[in-house]
């Protein structure tokens, strides 16, 4: 760890003494249950159920939900529905809906559908590009490309992911300038925001913060959000740091919906509770009523016949 | 920010097979079946070989209060001392600390609280006479050059009074630290604490005690100990606790989550590049080693990883 030339714990006291002046006053936001969450959940949910929970999180507060995803259904049976959902669901005025689309025909039908706004996933790693989506990182975003322009000239907002930005399940470590590279290239294009998602959640804050150092050379840190995993329990250290280093978005999926893929049983998103939890002690508005999203989260949940993975919904209930 | 330290000094590591408090040793706890000694002798041979520079061993309580440690004499006496840890075991008075002497104990802790309720349901008396209580102890313990750690809990919070004043805290902290403890341990006994009330807790704390003689017990149970511990670490804390596995659930919230994973904090310490001495592949071995004598799932997200990675 040579980040600063000095020792990891002295560059630590250095970033946290700088921090209390700059904590953000507000941060949004992204929940990704009903999509990143539920997509990655064996149990197939009801139509009506991902509905209902997505109108649970817009009462919540919520300003971002990740609705759907316009892939294939061969590939997502989780998302086969699509369609359903997108006109299902109650629209909360201020409220965004994104929805995934990994290519042109994806954007058509996710527009069709009432999409006001799309995302779409890049990856910082070459093998998991591969593996994942079946092509390089190169020819990834010249696909994203031609949504991005279709999304320009239908007044659509695209948000860019990029996955494996601490870490690949192939490749192992990743380099912070290639995070920062496939970034930059997103948001040239178009992309309002960037999220850098912790994919195996094998990062840890010394990591994260050089990640966004690298990063935020290239992309505004206005335009740049956190999509953490808990894989190894490092998610909620890790966001901090990202505050206290200017990003204000941080994703976060209800109850911690959504394993990890890569580790079988082991966990994977954030759970939004636990991620409040700590933004409200904070003294960070979120504009989510936590109440509220523990509702939505004990009642997916219970659709699910599954425990929660947040520790804040495990604690109050049982106090 | 004063001394800043260039690696964590020790990570200590306690096993925790009940609670902390006599009082709860009627309550809930996952692990309610009595643990062989054997297997308590093996866990703590095992964090020896980790590396891990202090091991809390066992308790001096009366075994009234809390039978899973009857077995404290005999744990003492049988564990494989390494030359690189130290074994403090807990006192709660003179009766208790002579006990641990007797049988071999060369250092000590007692357990104080930062709320006069916690104090009176947990210990059947006030803060006061408890730091009495422990002024005893102390000033014998020091006449036989044996060390002792001081703990405050509810540092962060209450489960009967709610929020405490992180000025309280600072009070009691800096009486056991004038007392004789060599190191304070701040406990959030409840989980609750965040790192906006964990900053504002050890801010009022340092102007009364150095931060050299400081150390953080964070629970689990509302998922805020690591990104608490984090905050401390960057305030200049650099002791901190932990439990194998995350052993000992939360008596507030049954079923909860309490202890903090040592394999988790060590796995955030060392992916910044910070300083423990510990091997971490062998405290998932000693944390599996537990589980299974326990019969019980881990708690730490490494061990969970590790275990089921492809």
């Amino acid at each position: 760890f040579s980040f600063f030339n000095i020792s990891p714990v002295q560059w630590l006291v250095q970033v946290g003494a700088s921090a209390g002046k700059a904590l953000p006053q507000r941060v949004k936001i992204v929940e990704v249950g009903p999509r990143d969450g539920l997509q990655n959940e064996k149990t197939l949910v009801p139509t009506e159920v991902k509905i209902h929970l997505i109108d649970m999180l817009s009462e919540a507060g919520l300003p971002v939900i990740e609705a759907t995803s316009f892939v294939s259904p061969e590939w997502v049976p989780q998302m086969a529905d699509q369609v359903e959902v997108m006109k299902g669901i109650n629209r909360r005025p201020g409220v965004s809906y994104p929805v995934l689309t990994p290519n042109l025909k994806g954007f058509q039908a996710a527009v069709k559908a009432g999409a006001a706004e799309v995302a779409i996933f890049g990856a910082a790693s070459e093998l998991f590009s591969k593996k994942n989506i079946n092509c390089s990182v190169d020819e990834s975003l010249q696909r994203f490309e031609e949504v991005t322009k279709a999304a320009k000239e239908a007044g659509v907002r695209v948000r860019g992911y990029v996955s494996c930005v601490l870490g690949c399940p192939y490749e192992g470590q990743v380099s912070p300038d290639k995070v920062a590279q496939v970034a930059k290239r997103l948001y040239s294009m178009g992309c309002y925001e960037i999220s850098l998602g912790d994919t195996i959640g094998v990062g840890t804050p010394g990591g994260m913060a050089e990640l966004l150092e690298a990063v935020s050379r290239e992309v505004p840190v206005d335009a740049l959000a956190v999509h953490c995993h808990d894989t190894y329990g490092q998610a909620l250290a890790n966001i901090l740091i990202a505050l206290q280093m200017g990003i204000s978005v941080v994703d976060s999926s209800v109850a911690g919906l959504g394993g990890c893929p890569y580790a079988q049983g082991a966990s994977g998103n954030v759970a939004t509770e636990d991620v409040v939890y700590m933004l409200h002690g904070l003294g960070i508005q979120t504009g989510v009523d936590l109440p509220k999203l523990m509702d939505a989260g004990a009642f997916i949940c219970r659709s699910l016949n599954r425990k929660t993975s947040s520790k804040v919904a495990q604690a109050t209930c049982k106090l | 920010m004063g001394n800043v330290p260039t690696s964590v000094k020790h990570c200590l590591s306690y096993e925790q097979l009940i609670q902390d408090y006599p009082w709860l040793g009627s309550r809930l706890q996952e692990e309610k079946e009595m643990v062989p000694t054997r297997v308590k002798i093996q866990l703590i041979n095992m964090l020896s070989e980790t590396g891990l520079p202090v091991i809390e061993a066992t308790s001096f309580v009366s075994l009234k209060w809390v039978p899973q440690m009857a077995d404290h004499t005999e744990v003492l006496q049988a564990i494989h001392r390494s030359s690189h840890a130290r074994y403090p075991v807990l006192t709660p008075n003179m009766h208790g600390f002579q006990d641990a002497v007797a049988a071999g104990a060369t250092e000590v802790a007692v357990f104080g609280s930062a709320s006069e309720t916690f104090s009176q349901k947990n210990i059947y008396c006030s803060i006061d006479a408890s730091m009495l209580r422990f002024e005893e102890v102390i000033c014998t313990a020091k006449q036989q050059q044996i060390p002792v750690r001081g703990y405050v809990s509810c540092a962060l919070g209450c489960p009967y009074e709610g929020p405490i004043e992180p000025t309280k805290v600072a009070e009691v902290v800096k009486r056991l630290y004038e007392l004789g403890c060599y190191e304070v341990s701040l406990g959030d006994t409840i989980g609750v604490g965040t790192p906006g009330s964990m900053a504002k807790m050890l801010h009022y704390v340092m102007e009364e005690v150095p931060s050299s003689a400081l150390a953080v017990h964070c629970h689990d149970t509302y998922g805020q100990a690591l990104a608490n511990i984090l905050t401390a670490l960057q305030m200049g804390i650099c002791a901190v606790d932990s439990s194998v596995a995350g052993l000992g659930g939360c008596p507030y919230a049954q079923g909860s989550s309490g202890n903090v994973s040592t394999e988790d904090v060590l796995y955030m310490l060392h992916g910044m590049g910070i300083k423990t001495g510990v091997d971490l592949s062998k405290v998932i071995e000693a944390g599996d080693f537990i589980c299974k004598a326990l019969n019980r799932k881990t708690n730490s997200k490494v061990a969970q990883a590790r275990s089921k990675s492809s």
